[in-house]
């Protein structure tokens, strides 16, 4: 196989495996929040457990991603190519960070915490887990008018963040015994607010890919 | 894209500036266009090269990087079957002019060629060579002239006790430092190197890339490589020609990083060439 053939397959194995990791992490902000809504521990756990092969997962990709750094001494759209896979995998595993994370507050909260959760948090995980299947499907062909939605799309998660953490400071002063148990809602609201920012990174990433100059989504 | 704003700060490493020194143009070409027989080998040439700076011609075997680079200089016309048109100014001066010596020209404008060729004699001899044919034989005065011209290569500390030995005794690095000491001991004020390091390995490639970067102050280079690293390490401007036109004539950081030319992204990543 010629140079540029290897080349071109290692960068479609990379792509691949990029996206099969966004989904991993994907996968885990959707089960943490479902674990947080029923209270799931043995999910919680399974998420927190799962976040180790995202890590090791995100190692590889790296390894593999600097030594084609080394081998094909990349120049132009390749060299950008490679340093957004960096970014990207450093990205997607911070995504996943804060799914771990949300399934730690599922365990603080336990299993008989009688609180009520947000109903809307769940619809904030939905919008993050479109914003994500739209950060891939941009990253897939490298489209720049698909990573451009990611903007819009994180400002409406932002605000639907705002009004739950709103919600949820009401609810702290009319019960305020269950203090602890509120901050630990607010923090997995916060924590979706993160994963989404980490997307908006993606298209930023994409962004720099096909055009060669940064750009700023958030 | 509406929602996209560019980012207010400014890049660390800023690539797409042009040239902040500003230099004086040292050879103008413009619309140059070159015939071997019936073939064109360049069309419509278009370039400014710049006075000391590096600026390095790529691009795929038989796209006329070298006719260019030997136009400069009239050696291609050594070859019998040429025809030429439009304009190559050395000094605001039309180096066609049949006023203006072939040998003046070629004084001020030397060349380094792909294979080190020394002449069959002392390193010493290889150096004061030019300088004696142009008439001068003082002893003193060519000694001087070796010395200058050996530190000027990067070579005199390697070949200082040895100037009466062979030029062939050298290693292939240092023979073609030798020819670059040749090549300024008639004080030109070009060097055009044909892919000076393509016989060279990589200890002596080196050797001379760092030669070319100190070179730089002094002289204005002009320099066709086939590797594409190179020409990213130590020019200032490239130029990349693809089946003799000059597709894309850029600064090298942009060039090499964000290229204007879709030809050029798939020359210098290898898509083809």
């Amino acid at each position: 196989m010629a140079g540029r053939e290897q080349f071109e397959t290692d960068l479609t194995h990379m792509k691949e495996a990029i996206i099969a990791l966004s989904k991993s992490a994907e996968d885990a902000l959707y089960k943490a929040i479902d674990a947080l809504f029923n209270q799931d521990l043995d999910l919680a756990n399974n998420v927190i457990s799962h976040d180790n092969l995202i890590d090791e997962q995100e190692h590889t990709i790296n390894d593999q991603t600097i030594l084609l750094m080394a081998k094909q001494q990349p120049v132009a759209t390749d060299l950008r190519r490679l340093v957004i896979s960096l970014q990207i995998t450093a990205d997607i595993e911070r995504m996943a960070d804060n799914a771990k994370n949300i399934a730690k507050s599922t365990l603080h909260l336990g299993e008989d915490h009688r609180l009520i959760i947000h109903p809307r948090i769940k619809e904030m995980r939905d919008m993050a887990m479109n914003m994500n299947q739209t950060a891939i499907k941009a990253f897939q062909y490298e489209d720049i008018s698909i990573a451009g939605k990611l903007s819009d799309m994180d400002n409406e998660v932002d605000r639907l963040y705002e009004t739950i953490i709103h919600d949820i400071l009401n609810e702290t002063a009319t019960n305020p015994e269950k203090i602890q148990y509120v901050m630990q809602m607010a923090f997995s609201a916060r924590y979706i607010e993160r994963f989404a920012d980490h997307i908006t990174n993606i298209g930023e990433s994409i962004l720099y890919l096909v055009k060669g100059k940064s750009y700023k989504l958030n | 894209m509406a929602t996209a704003t560019k980012t207010q700060q400014a890049p660390i490493l800023n690539t797409n500036e042009p040239d902040k020194e500003e230099t004086k143009t040292i050879y103008s070409i413009e619309d140059f266009n070159l015939w071997y027989g019936n073939d064109q080998a360049l069309y419509e040439v278009q370039m400014d090269i710049p006075e000391n700076r590096v600026t390095a011609i790529i691009g795929p075997s038989g796209c006329g990087k070298s006719t260019f680079i030997k136009s400069l200089n009239r050696m291609v016309e050594l070859v019998p079957s040429v025809k030429m048109s439009g304009k190559i100014q050395y000094k605001e001066k039309d180096i066609f002019d049949p006023k203006y010596k072939v040998e003046d020209l070629r004084t001020d404008v030397g060349m380094v060629f792909q294979n080190p060729n020394p002449f069959p004699k002392s390193i010493y001899e290889n150096v004061v060579y030019g300088p004696k044919t142009h008439g001068i034989k003082k002893k003193s005065i060519l000694n001087e002239i070796v010395e200058k011209s050996l530190r000027g290569a990067a070579l005199w500390d390697e070949v200082k006790d040895r100037l009466n030995e062979n030029a062939f005794g050298l290693s292939g690095g240092q023979q073609q430092r030798l020819c670059i000491a040749r090549c300024l001991a008639i004080e030109p004020d070009v060097i055009l190197m044909d892919e000076p390091t393509s016989a060279l390995d990589p200890i002596s490639t080196s050797k001379i890339e760092e030669l070319v970067q100190t070179l730089k102050k002094d002289y204005s280079i002009a320099i066709v490589t086939h590797n594409m690293q190179q020409a990213a390490r130590i020019s200032d401007k490239t130029a990349f020609f693809l089946n003799g036109e000059v597709i894309e004539y850029n600064n090298t950081d942009n060039l090499f990083s964000n290229p204007d030319d879709r030809r050029t992204e798939d020359y210098i990543t290898g898509r083809f060439g």
